[in-house]
């Protein structure tokens, strides 16, 4: 996974953001267990506390709970994750939709782009 | 909740120059925070005020409840913005002299973090590089087991290798009772592992919040911030 963060946003929801695609990605199954705080803390280089708050944030949002004396692990049911990953795909697009409308393009031709851009990968 | 660090309307002069002016400041265990601000700004006279160099001119200070004096020096680990080490000893050398010196002292993870930085132990200080001997000064002070480490400008001379060895060094050592303060000017470098930044300016603390506050009210990262506010 990467850990790359941005440094003008808050870190805690970009933790929350990470973990959740990790999620979907399958990099971590349901029921499994997460790295520890001090590994994410380490991976990504951000300070601890704000790894525990991000995964309280999670355990509030039915992503992960927490196992007394153990750690955290992923929910058996992982439709929160699937669905956290969901909005932030469409906020992304929204992002990507309001850049290219800033450069002039309608939605047909940003369509035109995109395939084009497929087709000159394949 | 207990407070490692208490200033009350903390005052500092010298002379008719004012350094400080009442501070009011708290600080909790469990904590990495920055103390941001342009050169001459009063970072160093409230951490040179928080080891009991100075004396404040008015107003109390109390680390862990205590008056600055020979209790604190045992829960707070000091690493001064100058160089403190006697050039013609070694780095093992210093090892066994902090272990003399310091009950909390870890000489085990002392020397792991020289082999690990590469330091040469046999050396005496003065025939070392800036950024060699900036590192036996820091890895002197994260060796403590203290509850308090006070860090006047850590990391101005080493590598951005080290830079990152260094904050990983924070954060594996993290300890929930205990706190870090850390005084610099690098301060992109350090953001993301901090927990609140206090700017402080003439004298003055001008913002003391949590970073993620800052990012989420000003939408820029706490080194944006700062050039933004201290723009000249």
């Amino acid at each position: 996974m990467n850990w790359t963060l941005d440094k003008s946003r808050p870190i805690c929801p970009q933790i929350c953001e990470l973990v959740c695609v990790a999620i979907a990605n399958g990099e971590f199954s349901a029921g499994e267990k997460l790295f520890s705080v001090r590994e994410i803390a380490l991976l990504a280089g951000v300070n601890p506390n704000t790894v525990q708050k991000s995964f309280e944030e999670l355990e509030r949002r039915g992503v992960i709970h927490s196992v007394r004396c153990s750690g955290w692990y992923v929910n058996e049911n992982i439709e929160a994750a699937s669905s956290e990953v969901s909005a932030l795909r469409m906020k992304k697009t929204q992002e990507y939709l309001a850049v290219m409308s800033q450069l002039g393009c309608q939605t047909d031709e940003i369509i035109r782009y995109i395939n084009e851009c497929q087709g000159g990968k394949q | 909740m207990n407070e490692l660090l208490k200033c009350t309307e903390l005052t500092k002069s010298y002379g008719n120059v004012l350094a400080l002016n009442k501070i009011d400041l708290t600080i909790e265990p469990g904590k990495v925070i920055g103390i941001l601000g342009p050169n001459g700004s009063g970072k160093t006279t409230l951490i040179k005020l928080i080891n009991g160099l100075l004396t404040p001119t008015s107003g109390s200070i109390l680390v862990n409840g205590m008056t600055p004096g020979i209790e604190t020096k045992k829960i707070v680990s000091y690493l001064p913005d100058n160089n403190f080490l006697m050039p013609w000893m070694t780095a093992e050398q210093i090892v066994e002299l902090f272990c003399d010196f310091y009950e909390d002292f870890r000489p085990e993870l002392a020397y792991e973090m020289l082999d690990r930085l590469g330091v040469p132990k046999n050396m005496r200080l003065k025939n070392l590089s800036k950024g060699n001997k900036e590192k036996v000064c820091l890895i002197l002070i994260m060796s403590r087991n203290a509850l308090l480490y006070v860090l006047d400008e850590p990391i101005a001379a080493v590598d951005p290798a080290t830079r990152d060895y260094v904050i990983s060094t924070i954060i594996n050592n993290y300890n929930p009772d205990a706190s870090v303060l850390i005084s610099t000017h690098l301060i992109s470098d350090i953001e993301s592992v901090l927990d609140e930044a206090i700017f402080i300016n003439r004298g003055h603390i001008m913002l003391h919040k949590t970073v993620d506050e800052i990012r989420e009210e000003k939408g820029m990262s706490v080194d944006a911030l700062f050039r933004e506010v201290f723009k000249w």
